[in-house]
C-alpha cells in the first residue's frame, strides 16, 4: 500500500490552523513572527546590523587587523589606508581593530544592563500593579522618582557617587533603566490582573507569587521585549556619553565613547580618529532602533505609532 | 441661534448647575492635586540626592577636617555636620538647608553652589529655547507632511531622518558640527557664547546674552551672540526635531484614519484644508505634552553639548563638577535639573487637562 496522501512541505506543516502538537503551534507562532518580521526591510537591516555587533564582537580577534592595545609612536595619527582601514589614534593604535573589540564592550555594556534593569522592573511592576492600593502607591512612588530626573543626570549622578569604571556605569545606567520598565509591567499586569483565567488559577489556590511567576510574567514580557530592544540605543548612547566625560570605560579599553573622547582633540586635523567610533555607535543604535520598531509592529498590533 | 437639535439636547441633558461654579471647583481640586503631588515628587527627589550623597565613598568630614586632623577635632566637626544624627534627622536638615537655598559650597569654584547655579542658568535656558524653537518650527510640519504621504519614499527618509535622533550621539554630533561647520566652512562662530573680543560688554539684565544685547541696542553683540549659539543650537534643535516629527506624524496617522476626515475629503475640501484645520486641530493639545517632553530631553542634551561648545551652562558645570568630584556642586545641579524637569512635566500635565476638555472631567 503507497502513501497516496500529498506530502504535506515544511511550509504547510508550520503554518497549519490547528497544529497537533504544542511543539507545532510554537514552531508555528515563531515562523509567522518571522515571516512578519522579514516582510519589512528595514526591520531586516536593522536585524542585520544586530548580527553583524554580535559576530564582530565573538570573532573580534579574528576580525581585528592589529593588536587593539599595542602601541606604535612611530604610527600615531595616520589617515585612513589600505594597512589601517579607519586610520591610526594618537598612540598610533589601529582604530578599526579597537572599533572592532569596543563590540565586545558594547555588547556587554547593552546585555549586562538588560539583564539587571529589566527583571527588577518586571517584578516592580508586576507586583504593584496585581496586589494594587497601598503596595501599587509605595513602589510607584518609589519608581516615580527616578522617573523625576533625567535618566542621564541620574546616571551621572550615580557614578559620581560610586567612583568612575565601566562596572558603576553599567550599574548607574540600570539603575536610571529599571524605573521605564516596572511602569510597562505594571500597565500590562493591570489590564489582566482581573481576566477570568486569573481568577479562575486563584481559585485553584495558587499562591500570588505563583500567579505572578507563572500567569502575569509572560505576559507582559512581549511588551517588555519591545520595550527593551527600542531602549538598546538610549543605553547605547549613555553609556557611550560616560565613557564620553570620562566616568565609563577607563583607558586602554577600547569603548567607543571614550575613542571619541581622545579624539576630540585632533578633531581638526585628524577627523577619524573621533568619527570613526562615532559612526559604529550611530550604525548599532540604528540598528536596535529599527529591529525594535520591526518588533513592535508584530507583536504589539495596538500601537498606532508605526504603521 | 435656536435650531430643533439644540432643543432637543437642551432636553436630554440634566439640569446645568449654576454657570461656572462647580467646573471652577474641579478646576481648583485638580490644582490642587497636581499641586500637592508636585511636593511630593519633589521630596523625593530631595531624598534622591540626600541618598546619592550618602552613597559617596568621599567622608565629608575628612574633606572638611583633612585626614591628619586629631580625634576630637574630627569629632566636633562630625557633630557640627549634624552626622552624628540619625539619618531621618539628617534628611529633615537636608530638606531645610535645601529650603533656605543652601546647597553647600562648591569646591572647585569656592563659591556658594546655589550662586554658580543661577549664573549658569540663563545660558543653558538660552540654548534649549532656541533648540526647541527649531524643533517645533521644522518638526511639526515635518511629521504632517510625512503622514500626508505614508509610505513613499518622503515618509521613509523623515521616518529614518526621526530614528537618528535615537541613534546619534549628541556629543559627537556637535563634534562634527564643530569640524565642519566652523572649522571647514567657517559658517557659524566656535566654542562659547561669545567672541572673546565681546566679553562682558553687555550688562546682564536676563543673562540670556541674545535678549541683553537687544536690551542694550548693540547689533553686533547680538548678530555675534547669534553667531555662536546657531551651532549648538541646532544640533539641540535635531533631537526634538527628531521626536515632534515622529510623534506628529503618528498623531496625524491616527487624525487622518478618522470619519470625519473621509467626511471632508469627500464634500472636496482641499487636501490643504484637510491637512491643517480638520486633522491637525485636534492633535495641538497632545502636541503641547510633547513639546514638553522634548524640552526637558532638551536640558538633558545640553550636559553633553555645552562640554563640547564650551558652553558656561549647566551641564558644563556638572561635568566639571563629576570630574573634580565636587559632589556638593553634582547635587546640586542634579537637584535643580530635575525640578525643572518636574516642574515642566506637571506643567504640561496641567495644560493638558485645562486644554483637553475630555481630560477635564
Amino acid at each position: 500500500m503507497t502513501d497516496l496522501a500529498p506530502r504535506t512541505s515544511r511550509r504547510d506543516w508550520l503554518l497549519d490552523e490547528s497544529p497537533s502538537s504544542r511543539l507545532q503551534a510554537r514552531l508555528g507562532r515563531l515562523y509567522r513572527l518571522a515571516l512578519a518580521l522579514l516582510a519589512n526591510p528595514l526591520t531586516v537591516i536593522g536585524a542585520l546590523i544586530v548580527v553583524l555587533l554580535v559576530l564582530m564582537a565573538i570573532f573580534a580577534p579574528l576580525i581585528a587587523t592589529h593588536d587593539p592595545i599595542a602601541q606604535d609612536l612611530s604610527k600615531r595619527l595616520l589617515p585612513p589606508s589600505g594597512e589601517n582601514w579607519m586610520g591610526t589614534d594618537e598612540l598610533g593604535r589601529d582604530i578599526w581593530s579597537r572599533v572592532v573589540y569596543g563590540a565586545q564592550i558594547t555588547l556587554a555594556i547593552v546585555a549586562l544592563v538588560a539583564i539587571l534593569a529589566a527583571p527588577v522592573g518586571l517584578v516592580v511592576g508586576a507586583v504593584a500593579g496585581y496586589f494594587g492600593g497601598w503596595v501599587d502607591r509605595v513602589l510607584m512612588g518609589l519608581t516615580d522618582i527616578f522617573l523625576s530626573v533625567p535618566k542621564l543626570i541620574l546616571a551621572l549622578a550615580f557614578v559620581a557617587a560610586l567612583g568612575p569604571g565601566i562596572e558603576n556605569a553599567i550599574i548607574a545606567v540600570a539603575i536610571a533603566t529599571w524605573p521605564s520598565y516596572a511602569r510597562i509591567a505594571r500597565a500590562e499586569t493591570i489590564t489582566v490582573r482581573n481576566a477570568e483565567y486569573i481568577v479562575a488559577i486563584e481559585l485553584q489556590g495558587a499562591s500570588r507569587s505563583r500567579v505572578i511567576l507563572r500567569h502575569i510574567l509572560p505576559l507582559c514580557l512581549s511588551s517588555m521585549i519591545i520595550r527593551v530592544t527600542l531602549d538598546m540605543a538610549g543605553i547605547i548612547l549613555t553609556a557611550a556619553g560616560l565613557g564620553f566625560i570620562g566616568l565609563g570605560a577607563q583607558p586602554p579599553l577600547p569603548e567607543w565613547g571614550a575613542m571619541i573622547s581622545r579624539g576630540r582633540a585632533f578633531i581638526l586635523d585628524q577627523w577619524w580618529v573621533a568619527t570613526m567610533p562615532g559612526f559604529a555607535i550611530v550604525i548599532v543604535s540604528l540598528g536596535f532602533c529599527l529591529l525594535g520598531d520591526g518588533l513592535r509592529d508584530v507583536l504589539d498590533p495596538r500601537h498606532g505609532e508605526q504603521r | 441661534m435656536s435650531t430643533e437639535g439644540e432643543i432637543a439636547t437642551e432636553l436630554v441633558r440634566p439640569p446645568r448647575p449654576a454657570p461656572g461654579s462647580r467646573r471652577h471647583l474641579r478646576l481648583l481640586r485638580g490644582l490642587a492635586w497636581t499641586l500637592l503631588t508636585l511636593v511630593v515628587t519633589f521630596l523625593g527627589l530631595l531624598a534622591l540626592t540626600f541618598f546619592i550623597g550618602r552613597v559617596v565613598p568621599i567622608d565629608p568630614v575628612l574633606a572638611v577636617v583633612g585626614d591628619r586632623a586629631p580625634k576630637a577635632v574630627y569629632e566636633a566637626a562630625r557633630i557640627r555636620l549634624g552626622l552624628d544624627q540619625p539619618l531621618p534627622i539628617q534628611f529633615l536638615n537636608y530638606i531645610g538647608t535645601i529650603l533656605h537655598g543652601d546647597l553647600g559650597m562648591s569646591v572647585s569654584t569656592g563659591r556658594p553652589v546655589i550662586e554658580d547655579l543661577s549664573r549658569y542658568f540663563p545660558a543653558t535656558l538660552e540654548m534649549a529655547t532656541l533648540g526647541i524653537i527649531v524643533g517645533v518650527v521644522l518638526g511639526v510640519p515635518m511629521g504632517v507632511f510625512a503622514a500626508s504621504r505614508q509610505g513613499r519614499w518622503s515618509d521613509q527618509v523623515i521616518r529614518v531622518v526621526g530614528l537618528l535622533g535615537y541613534s546619534v550621539p549628541v556629543f559627537w554630533l556637535g563634534l562634527v558640527g564643530l569640524a565642519v561647520f566652523y572649522a571647514r566652512l567657517r559658517w557659524v562662530g566656535g566654542p562659547g557664547r561669545l567672541d572673546i573680543y565681546y566679553d562682558g560688554l553687555v550688562p546682564p539684565v536676563t543673562g540670556l546674552i541674545l535678549i541683553d544685547a537687544l536690551i542694550a541696542g548693540d547689533m553686533e553683540i547680538f548678530m555675534n551672540a547669534f553667531w555662536h549659539i546657531v551651532l549648538p543650537g541646532s544640533v539641540l534643535g535635531f533631537y526634538s526635531l527628531a521626536y515632534i516629527a515622529r510623534m506628529t506624524r503618528s498623531f496625524m496617522l491616527d487624525q487622518l484614519a478618522e470619519e470625519y476626515v473621509t467626511t471632508a475629503r469627500v464634500k472636496g475640501v482641499p487636501e490643504r484644508l484637510v491637512l491643517w484645520r480638520h486633522a491637525f486641530r485636534p492633535i495641538l493639545v497632545p502636541l503641547i505634552t510633547v513639546i514638553a517632553l522634548s524640552y526637558t530631553g532638551l536640558l538633558e542634551g545640553s550636559v553633553m553639548i555645552e562640554t563640547i561648545f564650551s558652553w558656561p551652562g549647566i551641564g558644563n558645570y556638572l561635568t566639571t563638577a563629576l570630574l573634580n568630584a565636587d559632589m556638593n556642586a553634582v547635587l546640586g545641579a542634579t537637584l535643580v535639573i530635575g525640578a525643572v524637569f518636574i516642574f515642566i512635566n506637571k506643567l504640561s500635565d496641567l495644560l493638558y487637562r485645562v486644554l483637553d476638555p475630555r481630560a477635564r472631567r
